[in-house]
C-alpha cells in the first residue's frame, strides 16, 4: 500500500529519507505528496528550477527539512494560486526550511503555526513586481510557536511585515535582509527575542517591536534589538488601511510600541525621514481589561545614529518639526507613562517626548519638550536568546 | 427539501442496488488507508449507504461552492454515540462518518444527474480520527485515495438558471487536518448535539440504539436559511459557527486572530464586534473593524465572506464563489445590530 501511495505521488526516493522533488509537470501534487509522506528526519529535497503552483502546499510532519538548491535556484512561484492563505504553511514541530524561495503568494509567503523549534535558513520570500497593496501580507510569519530561528533570510515586498514573528517565545531573528517591505522586521505579542544583525533597508518602517490587544499571547517583552542595520527606510506606506503597520509613518526606523523591556542598542540608524527610533503606547481605543498600551522600562543606547527627522509623515508631524525648530527628532517618546514608564533614551542625539497625557490623546495635544531621563537605576541587560543545538546545527 | 430528497435517494439507492456492500469493520480499525474507497463496503455508490450506514443531516451546514452533500455515518456493532452536552457526539472507536460532495446537472432538478465529486472519510481508529479523501471517477464506478488533493473542473446550471463553471478543489490530507484538528488531534466537526437536533433526528438515532445520553440539545442550531427557524441574529451565528468556527475558535487553526466565531462566544470584541485587524494584512480590504455594528460595508467579515481572492477570501479553503445568500444573512445581522 505505501509503496503503491509513492509511486503514484512520483517522488523517487533517490535515498534513504530523501524524498526527491523536481519541476515540471504536476508539481503541485508531487511536492504536496512529498510533504505528506515525508517521516520525521527526512528530507524533502527540491530540485533546481521553477514550480508553477496552484494552491499552498504545507506540512504537518515532525522533524522534517525541506531544502532547495539555494533561494536563487529553487523558485515555488505563486503566481497562479487559486486558494489557500499562504504558500506553504508548516503546523509541526523541528522543521527546517533553507535554500529555496517562495515567490508571488497571493496571501503570505511561509506561515509556520505553532511549529515549535523552527529554523527559516536562506529562504528568500518576495513579491516580484515590488511594493504593492495587493501584495501578500507577511513574507516569513511564524505564530503561535516557542524557539524560532530565521537567519540568512531575505523577505522583498510584503504589504504587511516582511518578517512578522507573532504571540511566540524565545526567538532570534538575525543576518537577514528586508527590503521595500511595509514593515521589515516586526516582533509582535511575543516574549524573549534577539532581533540582530538584520539590514532593514527602504522599508516603510525598518524594525517594529508591538503589542496587541484582544490576542490569545499578549504583554510583549524582554526584546532586544541589536546591531541591526536600520537605513532609508523610505518607501510610502502601502498597507490596507485598518491594519496596524498602515498607522507607521514612512520613514520611521525602529519603532516599539506596548511592551516592556525593549532594549535598542548598537544599531546603525540612518536616513528615515520621520524619525530613528520612536517609543510609543498603543494609540486606539480598546476594551481589552487585560492589556498595558504603554511603552515601559524601554532602553535605547549606543546606536549610531545617521539624518532623520526630515519629513517627517504623520498627521501634525511637519507643524512638530517647526516647532521644534525645523527637523523632527531622531528618538522621539510619546511621554505615556511618564517617569514611571522608565524609557532611558540616552542617545546622543536630538531625543524629545512629546508628553501625551494619556494613551489614546491625539498627537496635535503633544506638548513636545526635550527628554528628561527618569530617576531610576540603570536598566540591567537581558538575557542572550539560544537556540537549541540542533537548531544551531540546522544552519550550518 | 434538499434534505428529504437526500435521504430519499439514499434510501431508493439502497432498494434498487445489486448486491449489497458489507462494512469491513477490521478494515476501518486498521492501520491502513486503502486506495479504493469500496474496499470499506460503506456505500454502494457515491450517495448511496450500504446497510449499516446511517444518513444524517445537519441544521446548518458548511457552504463547499454549493455542492450538494451527502453525509453518514457506521458504527460498531452494538457500540453508541454518546451525547454530552450541545457539542460534538463522543463517537466510539470503530465509528466512520461519510461525507459525500456532488453537483446536479441543474440545481433546479437536484435530484437528477447527480455527479459524485468525492468521498471523504473521517474513521476514528484506536490512535484517533484519521482523515482520508477519495476522488470519483468520471463515470461514478471507482473512488481512489488522493492524499494530495485534486483540482477538477465543474460546471452546472445554477438555480437562477445561469451556467457556473468553477475549479473544484479536493484537499489534501493536511487541508483536512486545517478544518478537523482541535489541538493537535483531528476530529469531527459537523456532527454537535446543537447541530443535529432538528426535533426527531436526534431521537430517532436514540430509539435505533445509536446514541446514549440526551438527545436533545439546550440551544440548538436553526436552519440559516429558514427564517421560521430563528431570528436573523441566531441563524447568522448558527452559519458562523458552521462555517467559520472550526478555525476561528479559543483553540483552533485561528485562534491567534483573536476573532472567534463560535455558536457560545459571547457578542464582544472576540466576536468581531469593533475589533480591529490583527495579522489580515490586505485580508482588512481597507476596513479597520470585523464587524462595525449597522454597517456592514464597514465590516470586513463581510468583505471577506464575498471575496473570492485568495489572501483575501474566508473561508481561505473550500469556496472559490461567493455564498450570495450568506453574505445577505450576515449583512442583514450586522445591519440590525445596535
Amino acid at each position: 500500500m505505501q509503496a503503491a501511495v509513492i509511486a503514484a505521488m512520483a517522488a523517487a526516493h533517490v535515498q534513504a529519507g530523501t524524498l526527491r522533488v523536481e519541476p515540471g509537470d504536476g508539481a503541485q501534487e508531487r511536492l504536496q505528496a512529498a510533504l505528506i509522506e515525508a517521516k520525521p528526519g527526512d528530507i524533502v529535497d527540491i530540485g533546481a528550477g521553477r514550480f508553477d503552483l496552484t494552491d499552498g502546499l504545507s506540512l504537518d510532519v515532525n522533524g522534517v527539512t525541506v531544502k532547495g538548491a539555494g533561494p536563487a535556484a529553487t523558485i515555488l512561484s505563486f503566481k497562479g494560486q487559486k486558494a489557500a492563505g499562504e504558500g506553504l504553511l508548516v503546523t509541526s514541530d523541528d522543521v527546517v526550511l533553507r535554500d529555496f524561495a517562495v515567490e508571488d503568494s497571493r496571501g503570505d509567503g511561509i506561515k509556520s503555526k505553532g511549529a515549535d523549534r523552527i529554523v527559516y535558513r536562506n529562504v528568500r520570500v518576495e513579491w516580484t513586481g515590488g511594493p504593492k497593496e495587493a501584495n501578500g501580507s507577511y513574507g516569513l510569519y511564524p505564530v503561535e510557536s516557542t524557539d524560532v530561528l530565521i537567519d540568512g533570510a531575505v523577505v522583498k515586498g510584503a504589504s504587511d511585515a516582511g518578517i512578522y514573528v507573532g504571540q511566540s517565545k524565545n526567538i532570534i531573528v538575525r543576518n537577514s535582509t528586508a527590503m521595500y517591505n511595509v514593515a521589515g522586521i516586526e516582533i509582535e505579542n511575543s516574549y524573549s527575542a534577539d532581533v540582530h544583525s538584520n539590514l532593514a533597508m527602504h522599508n516603510t518602517g525598518g524594525i517594529l517591536v508591538f503589542d496587541l490587544p484582544n490576542l490569545p499571547q499578549q504583554g510583549g517583552h524582554a526584546i532586544r534589538v541589536f546591531s541591526n542595520r536600520v537605513e532609508q527606510n523610505d518607501t510610502p506606506n502601502f498597507a490596507p488601511k485598518g491594519n496596524i503597520v498602515a498607522s507607521v509613518p514612512t520613514g520611521t526606523g525602529v519603532m516599539v510600541m506596548a511592551n516592556r523591556d525593549v532594549h535598542v542598542f548598537s544599531n546603525i540608524i540612518g536616513e528615515n525621514g520621520t524619525t530613528n527610533v520612536m517609543v510609543v503606547a498603543y494609540q486606539s481605543a480598546f476594551t481589552d481589561k487585560n492589556y498595558d498600551p504603554s511603552a515601559r522600562n524601554i532602553v535605547v543606547r549606543d546606536n549610531q545614529h545617521g539624518r532623520a527627522g526630515w519629513a517627517p509623515a504623520f498627521p501634525g508631524g511637519a507643524a512638530l518639526a517647526a516647532a521644534l525648530g525645523g527637523l523632527f527628532p531622531s528618538v522621539m517618546w510619546d511621554g505615556v507613562g511618564g517617569a514611571a514608564a522608565n524609557v532611558q533614551l540616552k542617545d546622543p542625539v536630538m531625543t524629545v517626548s512629546l508628553n501625551l497625557p494619556a494613551q489614546g490623546t491625539p498627537i496635535t495635544q503633544a506638548q513636545p519638550a526635550a527628554y528628561v531621563a527618569p530617576a531610576t537605576a540603570p536598566a540591567k541587560d537581558l538575557p542572550t536568546i539560544v537556540m537549541t543545538a540542533a537548531m544551531e546545527a540546522a544552519t550550518k | 427539501m434538499r434534505r428529504a430528497l437526500a435521504l430519499g435517494l439514499a434510501w431508493c439507492g439502497l432498494v434498487s442496488a445489486s448486491p449489497s456492500p458489507q462494512v469491513d469493520d477490521a478494515l476501518i480499525l486498521s492501520d491502513a488507508m486503502p486506495t479504493r474507497l469500496q474496499d470499506f463496503g460503506l456505500l454502494v455508490d457515491g450517495k448511496t449507504p450500504a446497510p449499516g450506514v446511517i444518513p444524517y443531516h445537519l441544521n446548518t451546514p458548511l457552504f463547499s461552492d454549493y455542492a450538494v452533500k451527502f453525509r453518514f455515518m457506521h458504527l460498531p456493532k452494538g457500540k453508541k454515540a454518546k451525547a454530552t452536552g450541545d457539542g460534538l457526539l463522543d463517537f466510539p472507536v470503530g465509528t466512520a462518518l461519510i461525507k459525500s460532495f456532488g453537483y446536479p446537472a441543474d440545481m433546479r432538478a437536484p435530484g437528477q444527474d447527480m455527479r459524485i465529486l468525492e468521498t471523504r472519510l473521517l474513521l476514528h481508529r484506536a490512535s484517533g480520527w484519521v482523515a482520508l479523501p477519495y476522488v470519483w471517477n468520471a463515470d461514478g464506478t471507482e473512488a481512489t485515495l488522493k492524499r494530495a488533493g485534486q483540482r477538477m473542473d465543474v460546471s452546472w446550471t445554477h438555480s437562477d438558471g445561469q451556467v457556473r463553471s468553477i475549479s473544484y478543489a479536493v484537499p489534501n490530507a493536511n487541508q483536512c487536518k486545517g478544518c478537523h484538528v482541535s489541538g493537535a488531534a483531528i476530529t469531527p466537526i459537523g456532527p454537535k448535539v446543537r447541530n443535529l437536533d432538528d426535533g426527531h433526528q436526534l431521537q430517532a438515532l436514540a430509539k435505533a440504539g445509536l446514541l446514549t445520553g440526551k438527545a436533545q440539545a439546550v440551544r440548538p442550531m436553526p436552519v440559516w436559511d429558514r427564517p421560521d427557524s430563528g431570528s436573523v441574529a441566531l441563524r447568522a451565528r448558527a452559519y458562523l459557527d458552521a462555517n467559520c468556527s472550526h478555525c476561528h475558535n479559543r483553540a483552533g487553526p485561528a485562534d491567534t486572530s483573536g476573532l472567534w466565531l463560535d455558536w457560545d462566544q459571547p457578542a464582544d470584541t472576540n466576536l468581531g464586534i469593533g475589533k480591529r485587524p490583527t495579522a489580515a494584512g490586505r485580508g482588512s480590504v481597507g476596513l479597520e473593524f470585523a464587524i462595525k455594528p449597522g454597517d456592514p460595508a464597514a465590516s470586513y467579515l463581510v468583505a471577506r465572506m464575498a471575496s473570492t481572492e485568495p489572501g483575501i477570501a474566508m473561508p481561505e479553503l473550500g469556496r472559490s464563489v461567493t455564498h450570495a445568500e450568506a453574505v445577505a444573512l450576515i449583512s442583514q445581522w450586522i445591519r440590525e445590530m445596535k
